[in-house]
C-alpha cells in the first residue's frame, strides 16, 4: 500500500462523514419504535438460552444496580443514535440480549478483542459475560475444549442454525493454501474453519482491525497473506467494527441493535455501522478549536503539549479516522488517545499501519511504502492542506467538544 | 527477505479423531500421552509427556505448532513506528512489547528519558502487573486448584468463617466477607449446575482425587473468580488513565511519554490512586488470603523433593513443578533517573543457578543466544545472538501414525518456538525468577515480601521450587507491587507540583539514526523480555524478540537440555492420566503466552484435540 498522493490525503481529509440522520421527524421514529416493541414481545416469549440465567430478575432486585443500569441504557441509546425516548426499549432488549446466540471464533489475532470484551462497560461485568451475551462459543471463554469445544461448536451452529450472529476475531491467512493457520482435529485452514461456521449465521461480525481490514498480519509486506473476512466470505450480511481493539460498546452496541430491531444497523461503504463509524475522529475532537486556531503541538512534551493544542503535527490522524472515540472513549469513559497527547493512529481504516500509524504527519512519513510513493516533507503540501482543511471544517469546529472534556474531568 | 520466500507445509495434517481418549502409546509399559490444546492460555501449546507404569511423568516434551513473521513487518520501517506494531504481538501483556520496542530505540539513539516519563511508564507497567496477575490467578490458572462443583456443598455461614481465616493469615480483612454473599455464588451456580450446562465451567476435571480444597474453600475461590471480573476492569482503568485505552495504550514514544496533561491534572492522579487503593484491597483480602489456602492445602506436592526433574539428576530441591531451578531476571522498574542500565531497579536483575540461593550472578547480555536445533527455523549450525539471528522457517512436519494421532519428531525439530540459552544453559523467567533473585541478592524490599510470605504460611523457601511456588511468587509479587505503586504515584504528583512538567527528551533524528543498534531488555509480567534492533539509515535492518515464553516453553537444544516446562513436568504424578489436570496445573504457573513466544497472532488450533482440556479462556 503506497503512501497517499496529495489528492488522495485531500480527499480524504475533506471526505463526507456518514453519520445517521437524527432529525427524521417524529413519524419515522414512532414506526420504528412500534417495530422494536414487537420485536421485543417476540422475544420475550422466547426462553433465555439453555443455560442462561435471567437477567431480568437480577436486575430488578437490586435498587442501586438498577439505577446504574438505567444509566448505562441512556447512554448506549444516545451512541446508538437513537432519541431519548427508546432508553426503556433499549433497556428491555438488553435483559434480553440472552435471546441472541453469539458464536465467537479467533483466527490469526492478539485476542486484544477478547480483552477489550471483558472491559466491557455496563451494570456488572461478570453477568454481560457469564449472562447477559449468549456466548455460545468463544474459544477464550467457554469451558470445553479440545474435541468437546468443537462438539459445543457443532451443536451450536446446528441448533441455532440460521439464527446466530458470528464474531470473527483476527485475519484470514491465505497464503500457502491458507496453511499458515490452521484449527481443530482435521487441520481445517483458518479460512475453510471461518466459511464452514460463516455458512449458517444469521449475519457476521467482524471485530477488531484484524478481522476487517486484515490489520497487523497484512501489514507491509503482509507475509501470511492475510486478509480480511468481508474479502473472504460471501453471500452473508457482514459487520464491520473496526480499530486495534474495538471499543467493547461498538460490539455491544451490534448486538443490542440487532436485538431490538431484528437487523443490522445501517452501514457505511466499509459496512462499518453508522452510529459508529459515521463520525470523524477530527470532527468530535476537543482539540479542535486549537486546530482551527492554528496551535500545534510541534514536538513532544513542548508548551504546545502542555496546552493540549492540536496533534496533527505529530501525527493524528483523525482527520482522516471515522470512529466514535472522540465521544465515547475508552474503559469506561476514562481516556482516549487525543487525549492522552499521542493522537489518533487511524486504526479503523483500512490498511493503518502502511498509512496512517506514524508520528509525522501524512506526506512527511519516512515510512514502509513497498510499492515506492511519495516521501514528500510536511511543509511541501502538509501545511497548505491544513490551511485548506482548516477553513473548509472551520465552519462547525467542535466548541462543545472541548467543554465536554472538561465536564467529563469533573466527573472523574 | 529470505522470510518472504519461506514456505512452510501444512503443520497440521491430522486425522480427525475418533473418540474422545487419549492416545496413549503404549512401550513397555510406558504410556506417551499428547495434551493438545493446553487451554486457558494465550496462544497454542501441545505438550507431550512419557507417563512409567506408576503414572509418572518421565519424559516431556513443549511445542508450538504456528507461525508469523513478525520481524519480517518490522524491517524496513521507521524505528519510532515499531513500537505500535510490537505491541500487537500480544494482546494481553499489552503494553510491554510497545515500550520493549521503544526501549531499543532509545538504547540505539542514547536517549534518556525525563523522569516524569519514567514514572509514568512505571505506572502503566504496574497497572499491567497487576492487571495480568489477578486475571492470571483467578481465569486462567485457579480452575486448576478451586473444583467449581464442589463448591455447591459448601455451607456458606463455614464459607465466611473459612475467609476470615484466610485472609487473617494474611494480616488483612477478606474482601468478601458476608454469608449472604457467599450464598448467593452459590445459588447462581446452583442454578447452572441443574440447568444441564455449567458455561464456561463445563468439562473440568471436577472430581478428580487431585483437587485438595473443602467445599468451603471451593466456594471462596468461585466467589473471587466472578468478583475479579470486575476488579480487573477498573485495574485497566488505570492503564488507560495515562495510556489513554487499554488493551493497546498509545502514550509512549521515543524519548519519553505524551500524556503531559493527564499528569498535571490532579483528579487524574486522584483517580489512579483511588482505583490503585481499591484494586489493592482485592489483592490483599482475596489474591493472597486465596494464595495461602492453595498453597497449605497443596503444600505436600508442593514440598515433595522427589517428585522433581533434580531428582532424576542426584538430589531432589524443592518439589512437584519445580523444574530447571535456573532463575534469570533483566531487572526492571527504573527506580532513578541515571540511565536505563544504570538505574537501580526495584527487581534486580541477575541469575540464579540450581537453585543456590547462596550465590547470584550478573546477566552479561552478550551471553544471550538461540538454538534452533529444535526449532523449525534454518540454522546456521551454532547458537546466535539475537543482533544477527535470523527467523527463517524450516518446517518438518509432525509424526502421522497408524494410531490417527501426529505425534512431535522430538528427535528433530519439533516446535516453533526456539530455544534461548543464556551461556550455554537454559533458563527460566517470571515473576518467581524475580523473587528468588532479589531474595537472593539481599534486597531488603523483596527479602522482607518474600520472608513475610513464607512466615505467614509456615512454609519452608524450597517450597517456592515448585508449581506452587510459582504461584506464589506471582502473589507477593503483586502485592509488593500494589504498594510500591503508592509511593510512585505521589512522588509523580510531587514532582510535577515542584514544577518539573517535562515529559520528553530532545533529540535528532537524523543524525542519531544514521547506524546504530540497541537493546530493549527488561521484565514482562510473565519474565525477562528483549527486544533487539539493528538501525540503518533511518530504518531497521534486523529485528529480534525472545519473549518470556520463549525462555519458559523453548524445546530442548542442540546439547538435549530440556525447556523449563519440559523440565518442570517430569517426576509429577498424575491421578488418573485420562484426566492431567497436574500437568495442565504445572504449565499454567507458568502463565504460557505463546502468541508471544512464536511471534504469531493467537493460533489456538485444536489440531489433536487429545484430552478433555478443561475451561478454555485464554485471556
Ligand atoms: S488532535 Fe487530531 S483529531 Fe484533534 S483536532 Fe487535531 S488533528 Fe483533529
Ligand atoms: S482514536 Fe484513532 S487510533 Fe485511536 S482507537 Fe480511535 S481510531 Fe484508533
Amino acid at each position: 500500500m503506497a503512501v497517499d498522493k496529495q489528492e488522495s490525503v485531500k480527499s480524504l481529509f475533506t471526505a463526507q462523514s456518514a453519520k445517521v440522520d437524527t432529525n427524521r421527524g417524529d413519524a419515522y421514529y414512532e414506526k420504528l419504535y412500534a417495530q422494536c416493541r414487537a420485536r421485543l414481545d417476540e422475544l420475550k416469549e422466547l426462553a433465555p438460552l439453555n443455560n442462561r440465567m435471567d437477567f431480568k430478575e437480577s436486575i430488578e432486585d437490586e435498587g442501586l444496580d438498577r439505577r446504574d443500569f438505567l444509566k448505562w441504557a441512556s447512554a448506549t441509546t444516545a451512541m446508538l443514535m437513537l432519541p431519548a425516548s427508546f432508553t426503556p426499549l433499549v433497556a428491555d432488549a438488553a435483559v434480553m440480549m440472552n435471546r441472541v446466540p453469539v458464536v465467537w471464533i479467533e483466527l490469526s489475532d492478539c485476542a486484544g478483542n477478547t480483552e477489550a470484551l471483558i472491559r466491557s462497560d455496563g451494570p456488572k461485568i461478570d453477568e454481560i459475560i457469564l449472562d447477559i451475551i449468549s456466548l455460545e462459543f468463544n474459544e477464550t471463554l467457554l469451558a470445553a475444549s479440545g474435541h468437546q469445544a468443537e462438539k459445543q461448536l457443532e451443536d451450536a451452529i446446528e441448533h441455532f442454525k440460521g439464527k446466530y450472529l458470528l464474531f470473527v476475531e483476527g485475519a484470514v491467512p491465505m497464503g500457502m493454501d491458507g496453511q499458515y493457520g490452521t484449527i481443530g482435529a482435521s487441520g481445517e485452514t483458518f479460512h475453510d474453519h471461518l466459511q464452514r461456521i460463516a455458512k449458517d449465521a444469521a449475519a457476521i461480525v467482524a471485530v477488531g482491525s484484524c478481522a476487517t481490514f486484515g490489520g497487523i498480519p497484512a501489514a507491509a509486506p503482509n507475509p501470511t497473506d492475510a486478509k480480511g473476512v468481508m474479502d473472504v466470505v460471501k453471500g452473508k450480511p457482514i459487520i464491520n467494527i473496526p480499530a486495534c481493539p474495538a471499543n467493547p460498546s461498538n460490539m455491544v452496541g451490534v448486538i443490542l441493535h440487532y436485538v431490538l430491531t431484528g437487523s443490522i444497523p445501517e452501514l457505511d461503504s466499509l459496512l462499518r455501522p453508522k452510529f459508529a463509524f459515521g463520525y470523524r475522529i477530527h470532527d468530535n475532537c476537543e482539540r479542535r478549536a486549537h486546530f482551527d486556531a492554528g496551535e500545534y503541538v510541534e514536538e513532544w512534551g513542548d508548551e504546545g503539549a502542555k496546552n493540549n493544542f492540536c496533534l496533527y503535527k505529530v501525527g493524528c490522524k483523525g482527520p482522516m479516522t471515522f470512529n466514535n472515540c472522540s465521544i465515547i472513549r475508552y474503559n469506561e469513559g476514562v481516556n482516549w488517545p487525543v487525549g492522552v497527547g499521542r493522537g489518533c493512529i487511524g486504526c479503523s481504516e483500512p490498511d493503518f499501519w502502511d498509512k496512517y500509524a506514524y508520528e509525522r504527519p501524512m506526506a512527511n512519513a519516512n515510512i514502509k511504502a513497498p510499492t515506492g510513493g511519495v516521501e514528500k516533507t510536511v511543509d511541501e503540501f502538509g501545511l497548505g492542506l491544513l490551511t485548506a482543511a482548516g477553513v473548509g471544517i472551520a465552519i462547525h469546529a467542535a466548541a462543545s467538544a472541548v467543554a465536554g472534556k472538561k465536564e467529563s474531568e469533573k466527573e472523574a | 527477505m529470505a522470510e518472504n520466500n519461506a514456505t512452510v507445509e501444512n503443520n497440521t495434517t491430522v486425522e480427525e479423531t475418533k473418540e474422545e481418549v487419549a492416545p496413549v502409546e503404549k512401550k513397555g509399559g510406558k504410556k506417551h500421552i499428547i495434551v493438545d490444546p493446553i487451554t486457558r492460555i494465550e496462544g497454542h501449546l501441545r505438550i507431550e509427556a512419557v507417563i512409567d507404569e506408576n503414572n509418572t511423568i518421565v519424559d516431556a516434551f513443549s511445542s508450538s505448532t504456528m507461525f508469523r513473521g513478525m520481524e519480517t513487518i518490522m524491517k524496513g520501517r521507521d524505528p519510532r513506528d515499531c513500537g505500535l506494531m510490537a505491541m500487537r504481538i500480544c494482546g494481553v501483556c499489552t503494553g510491554t512489547h510497545y515500550q520493549r520496542s521503544i526501549e531499543a530505540v532509545e538504547d540505539a539513539f542514547n536517549v534518556t528519558i525525563p523522569k516524569n516519563a519514567r514514572i509514568v511508564r512505571n505506572l502503566i507497567q504496574g497497572a499491567l502487573y497487576m492487571h495480568d496477575h489477578l486475571v492470571h490467578f483467578y481465569h486462567l490458572h485457579a480452575l486448576d486448584f478451586v473444583d467449581v462443583i464442589d463448591a455447591t456443598k459448601a455451607d456458606p455461614k463455614k464459607t465466611a468463617e473459612e475467609a476470615v481465616k484466610w485472609a487473617g493469615v494474611s494480616g488483612h480483612k477478606p474482601y468478601i466477607s458476608a454469608e449472604a454473599d457467599f450464598k448467593a455464588v452459590q445459588d447462581r451456580l446452583v442454578k447452572f449446575a441443574n440447568e444441564g450446562r455449567l458455561g464456561i465451567f463445563g468439562n473440568g476435571y471436577w472430581g478428580n482425587k487431585n483437587y485438595h480444597l473443602t467445599p468451603e474453600q471451593n466456594l471462596i475461590g468461585v466467589a473471587h473468580y466472578l468478583k475479579a471480573l470486575d476488579i480487573q476492569r477498573d485495574l485497566a482503568k488505570m492503564q488507560a488513565i495515562f495510556g489513554g485505552k487499554n488493551p493497546h495504550p498509545q502514550s509512549i514514544v521515543v524519548g519519553g511519554v505524551t500524556c503531559v496533561q493527564d499528569i498535571k491534572n490532579p483528579a487524574r492522579i486522584a483517580l489512579f490512586k483511588q482505583l490503585l487503593k481499591d484494586g489493592r484491597e482485592f489483592i490483599k483480602g482475596a489474591y493472597l488470603p486465596d494464595v495461602y489456602m492453595a498453597g497449605t492445602m497443596y503444600a505436600k506436592e508442593a514440598t515433595d523433593s522427589d517428585a522433581t526433574y533434580t531428582a532424576t539428576k542426584g538430589k531432589g530441591v524443592g518439589g512437584t513443578g519445580g523444574g530447571i531451578l535456573n532463575y534469570m531476571s533483566y531487572g526492571d522498574f527504573k527506580l532513578d533517573d541515571t540511565g536505563f542500565y544504570n538505574a537501580e531497579d526495584l527487581f534486580p536483575s541477575g541469575i540464579v543457578m540450581g537453585g543456590d540461593v547462596s550465590k547470584v550472578l550478573e546477566v552479561d547480555s552478550q551471553k544471550i543466544t538461540e538454538d534452533v536445533a529444535h526449532a523449525w527455523y534454518e540454522g546456521t549450525g551454532k547458537p546466535e545472538h539475537p543482533y544477527v539471528g535470523t527467523t527463517i522457517p524450516k518446517y518438518t512436519g509432525l509424526d502421522k501414525r497408524d494410531d490417527g494421532y501426529a505425534y512431535l519428531k522430538t528427535e528433530e525439530k519439533y516446535s516453533w518456538i526456539k530455544a534461548p540459552l543464556y551461556n550455554g544453559e537454559k533458563m527460566e523467567v517470571g515473576p518467581l525468577a524475580r523473587m528468588v533473585v532479589g531474595y537472593a541478592k539481599g534486597d531488603k524490599r523483596i527479602t522482607k515480601y518474600v520472608a513475610n510470605f513464607l512466615k505467614r504460611s509456615g512454609l519452608p523457601i524450597t517450597v517456592l521450587f515448585s508449581t506452587v511456588g510459582r504461584t506464589a511468587g506471582r502473589a507477593i509479587e503483586t502485592e509488593l507491587m500494589s504498594d510500591v505503586m503508592m509511593d510512585w504515584v505521589d512522588e509523580l504528583a510531587k514532582n510535577v507540583a515542584n514544577g518539573d512538567d517535562s515529559t520528553w527528551t530532545e533529540f535528532d533524528f537524523d543524525e542519531v539514526s544514521v547506524d546504530c543498534k540497541g537493546a530493549g531488555m527488561a521484565e514482562a509480567p510473565r519474565g525477562a523480555l528483549g527486544h533487539w534492533m539493528v538501525i540503518k539509515d533511518g530504518k531497521v535492518t534486523n529485528y529480534q524478540a525472545i519473549v518470556p515464553s520463549t525462555w519458559n516453553a523453548g524445546p530442548r537444544d542442540e546439547k538435549g537440555q530440556l525447556g523449563a516446562y519440559e523440565a518442570a513436568l517430569i517426576g509429577t504424578k498424575v491421578a488418573d492420566p485420562e484426566q492431567p489436570l497436574e500437568i495442565i496445573r504445572t504449565i499454567h504457573s507458568f502463565d504460557p503466552c505463546i502468541a508471544c513466544a512464536v511471534h504469531v497472532m493467537d493460533t489456538k488450533g485444536k489440531e489433536l484435540a487429545v484430552y478433555k482440556v478443561d475451561p478454555t479462556c485464554a485471556f
